[in-house]
């Protein structure tokens, strides 16, 4: 074991943790994002990256209607293109797990897993008991995996025990039912140090993925802030032999955005977290311009948005 | 001791900037009197991509402003033109090599055709719309809506009024530009882009691209979010391939033989009928 489970050897394993060269993380993602993939390597990523996308809809106005509309397009992205691969997962509030869980079961997506914001997401501002009713509840429905978020203010107080605990538990309501991603919120984070700290104590407490945002904060899903959490999957499995996913969420809208990610991933964490299992991309509209940049490769010419669907 | 020459570079207009080509080439163009004068950004299919991006985003703002006020911004182009008349003046002498006088003329004209148009923006619903007579308790009327984007093959001469005859009815009927500028007088059209610039014309309803017209067009034809083109600066060959390609989504692709005419604006505009039942 890293750590005996105290908060006192949990602090210690953070601020042992080495500093993150801030100026060298920014330049090692800009100088990532300028890799220039072209013609049968983007064919391939831009499939890559959209059977990893959790195809998400997190709003009030979220109704059935839209869920189904979305469960649809989860399993079949663009009906007149069969080869175009299902997407990773559908990302919803607790509430349409259920609807989700039976639309896709009966349209034929029965592998894409229904992923289900608990623990009052988005701020996690609730009593640890309604967390875990929350979280209880989303699993009872039918979830997954579990998308919970970490109690930022406690985080950023210095708590880091109440954190930890409460991805535990968490995490043992989940036992073999979900699997669990922690939300760090890297937004609110403010610092790299923060966010490599945040990965760590995540993994630590049984996390199977960690997820930077929420989406309902920017910024999100910055390339130094995905560089620094694959980093910390990287040198975790180092440390255990156990490999932790990573999913980037929030503000990923365009196919060269996508693709900037796998290029991340690729040079950062290694081609084995090329795989949906291991990372994934938190994003709505994202899809609609992955099957439009799919048609310009196939057709030859460039795609309107006139032949995608509205979400 | 004689002043170093402070030239301008010439560069595209896309979504409101002023952007290189991403191919980083450039082209050289020579005056009427065979001296050099500018080398502008020779743009690439990628540019044009940009554009029409720019272009698709900046359509439904544009197309929901009020006539009237899509009106008054074409007028406002006019007036921000006329206080630069003199830099246009020297641009069509120095690339069509006429006379002050003809190239002013010219000037005058290309004001006079914003503010022509300009006047049609908030009529057009009214002169070419209707109040249709049904068999049914229904109300039926029709009115014109623009289409969406919209690329604009600019003549060659005039090289000013050419581009203004052509991007002023698109405009006006709601549209949003993408003008490829013609090839070997593209001056007066950049030189307009910073007048757009400065006019209150939202960032991407125009944007102006240089380079050749026979690299752009096939891309032009088969980019499936364009909606229609005037080919006024194509060769007949060159638009009768646009055609093929181009029929995939659609397009309406015009050439006009007429001058200043509310048909330019209504051929790049689709007409809606609406059924209303009466008495609700």
């Amino acid at each position: 074991m890293i750590i005996d489970g105290s908060e006192g050897s949990l602090k210690k394993f953070l601020s042992d943790l080495p500093p993150v060269d801030q100026v060298g993380a920014e330049a090692r993602a800009a100088m990532l994002s300028t890799r220039s993939i072209k013609t049968t390597s983007k064919a391939w990523a831009i499939d890559m990256a959209i059977s990893m996308v959790d195809l998400t809809t997190l709003e009030g106005a979220d109704s059935f209607g839209k869920v189904k509309a979305l469960c649809a397009k989860a399993v079949r992205p663009d009906p007149t293109d069969l080869t175009v691969p299902s997407v990773g997962a559908i990302c919803v509030y607790n509430d349409m797990v259920k609807i989700a869980r039976t639309e896709l079961d009966a349209i034929g997506g029965k592998d894409i897993p229904v992923a289900a914001v608990a623990t009052a997401f988005p701020s996690g501002r609730a009593s640890r008991a309604v967390k875990e009713l929350d979280t209880q509840d989303a699993i009872n429905a039918g979830a997954n995996e579990i998308d919970m978020v970490i109690d930022r203010g406690a985080f950023l107080s210095g708590r880091l025990g109440e954190v930890f605990e409460e991805i535990k538990i968490i995490k043992e309501l989940c036992g073999d039912k979900a699997h669990l991603k922690v939300i760090l919120e890297t937004g609110e984070l403010v610092t790299y140090d923060n966010v490599r700290k945040a990965s760590y104590l995540a993994m630590l407490a049984g996390a199977d993925f960690i997820k930077t945002s929420t989406g309902k904060v920017a910024p999100a899903a910055t390339a130094p802030v995905v560089l620094v959490m694959l980093e910390a999957v990287r040198d975790y499995f180092a440390l255990t032999g156990t490999k932790i996913g990573v999913k980037p969420a929030g503000g990923i809208r365009t196919t060269k955005d996508a693709i900037k990610q796998l290029v991340l991933v690729n040079e950062t964490a290694g081609p084995d977290w090329l795989n949906p299992s291991l990372f994934r991309i938190g994003a709505s509209a994202l899809l609609n311009d992955l099957l439009m940049q799919r048609m310009k490769l196939r057709t030859g010419h460039y795609a309107s948005a006139n032949y995608v669907t509205m979400d | 001791m004689s002043r170093i020459d402070v030239n301008k570079t010439y560069k595209l207009f896309i979504g409101g900037a002023f952007p290189r080509s991403e191919s980083g080439r450039v082209y050289e163009i020579k005056g009427a009197n065979k001296k050099f004068i500018a080398n502008p950004s020779l743009a690439s299919r990628k540019d044009l991509r940009d554009a029409v991006v720019a272009a698709k985003s900046a359509h439904p703002g544009w197309a929901n402003a009020t006539a009237f006020n899509r009106g008054q911004i074409l007028y406002r182009i006019a007036e921000i033109m006329e206080g630069r008349s003199e830099q246009f003046v020297d641009e069509i002498c120095a690339l069509e090599g006429v006379t002050n006088k003809v190239a002013k003329s010219q000037v005058e004209a290309a004001i006079d055709t914003w503010v022509w148009y300009s006047g049609w923006c908030d009529k057009l619903s009214s002169v070419t719309g209707s109040l249709n007579q049904v068999s049914g308790p229904f109300y039926n009327f029709t009115s014109p809506e623009s289409l969406g984007v919209v690329a604009i093959f600019a003549e060659s001469k005039p090289s000013l009024l050419g581009v203004v005859r052509t991007l002023a009815p698109v405009l006006a009927g709601g549209n949003s530009a993408v003008l490829i500028a013609s090839e070997n007088y593209p001056l007066p059209a950049i030189t307009l882009s910073e007048a757009l610039a400065t006019s209150d014309v939202p960032s991407g309803v125009v944007n102006i691209l240089t380079g050749k017209s026979a690299e752009l067009a096939p891309w032009v034809g088969s980019h499936m979010e364009i909606d229609g083109v005037d080919v006024a600066g194509l060769s007949k060959k060159q638009e009768e391939e646009l055609k093929l390609v181009g029929a995939d989504n659609l397009k309406r692709i015009f050439r006009f033989n007429l001058d200043n005419h509310p048909e330019r604006i209504l051929s790049f505009m689709e007409q809606k009928t609406v059924w209303h039942p009466i008495g609700i």
